[in-house]
């Protein structure tokens, strides 16, 4: 058992006191390392709340600098953070909030070749990605990996999250076997995004992590979440895993890792969404 | 009953208000072996008030509490399963 300091107790005190968390919950989380792909809309939520959380490792990717236009959403980033990189950003604010997490630092584009030595070293890895490509990615290596993740996606005024724990539940390519054509979905930069959806679901992905390591709950597994704001609605769309899946059934055509199309390693650049 | 006095862990939680003295408990209780028992001594007030149901609700087991001279409490528990 792990000796908490009287701060440590204090700090966690409210965790700790749920019966479905207490002392053993907390080590856990203590214990635990998630990984968080993207420190922008999505991510900004649940960085937060796992430093303040406790998550004893937590890595941030993201290739990124601080923009203008990100910070009506990104709320880990500051006015005064611009043109800084997100990583760096993220990471002071961190430690800011909690100093005794391992905070580590990814200033890379994701790709085929790069995301596997990074996720390899994770319990949990939280999809916060801005494109069709990097999801994609990240889904097949988490299944490749045997790691379980978070998928989220916003846009105008709806989010979708589900939660895939790979051999076990559907992946993202049993339900949309590969990325929509390029320009058939608006980015948030074309279409825009109502700041706070952002907010919303980046937290339910970090409550999917916490509930993962923690070992609670019932997690959204072979369930796609959507919400709209509009009318203020949650829905859950029932999913199966899919026999014929090319990355998780049985008999995969993705055994190895690949680029989708739309150049995920490109520089960052007026062409990449900024979501 | 001579035995159990003896053999008891005790935690003097005088003067810590609530919740802190349900989180110090509940450290307590994570150290010993469902079954074992538990011996906290709580302020009158808030604490005796709150902390035994709260353990109960857990799945423990209040073996009895008494108050002391000096108000406060003395509660015996029976760590759950």
């Amino acid at each position: 058992m792990i000796n908490f300091t009287d701060a440590q107790l204090e700090r966690y005190s409210r965790h700790i006191i749920l019966r479905e968390v207490g002392v053993e919950g907390q080590e856990k989380i203590l214990r635990s390392r998630i990984l968080i792909i993207g420190a922008g809309g999505l991510g900004s939520p649940a960085i937060l709340y796992l430093a303040a959380a406790g998550v004893g490792t937590i890595g941030i990717v993201d290739y990124d600098t601080v923009d203008m236009t990100n910070l009506q959403r990104q709320i880990v980033h500051f006015t005064g953070d611009l043109n800084t990189s997100k990583v760096d950003s993220a990471a002071e604010k961190m430690r800011a909030i909690n100093p005794e997490v391992r905070v580590r630092t990814y200033h890379v584009n994701l790709c085929a070749d790069t995301i596997s030595e990074i996720i390899k070293d994770y319990d949990f890895i939280i999809d916060g990605s801005d494109n069709f490509p990097t999801k994609f990615l990240v889904n097949d290596a988490c299944v490749l990996a045997n790691i379980p993740f978070s998928h989220g996606g916003i846009l105008r005024f709806d989010g979708q999250a589900m939660t895939v724990v790979p051999g076990r539940s559907a992946c993202y390519r049993c339900i949309f076997s590969k990325p929509p054509p390029l320009d058939a979905v608006p980015t948030c930069s074309q279409a825009g995004v109502l700041g706070v959806i952002a907010g919303i679901l980046g937290t339910i992905q970090a409550t999917e992590a916490l509930k993962y390591v923690i070992g609670i709950g019932e997690l959204l597994t072979d369930r796609l979440l959507t919400f709209n704001a509009m009318n203020m609605e949650f829905r859950k769309v029932v999913l199966k895993k899919q026999e014929n899946c090319p990355v998780c059934g049985s008999n995969p055509t993705i055994t190895k890792l690949m680029d989708e199309e739309q150049a995920v390693c490109a520089p960052a650049g007026p062409g990449r969404p900024a979501c | 009953m001579e035995a159990e006095n003896s053999a008891v862990t005790v935690k003097d939680l005088r003067g810590v208000s609530c919740p802190m003295n349900l989180v110090h408990t509940k450290v307590e209780l994570a150290k010993i072996a469902a079954g074992a028992l538990l011996r906290i001594i709580l302020d009158n007030g808030p604490p005796i008030k709150n902390v035994p149901g709260s353990l109960a609700e857990e799945g423990h087991e209040i073996v009895r509490q008494e108050q002391n001279p000096d108000s406060s409490w003395t509660v015996l528990i029976r760590k759950g399963a």
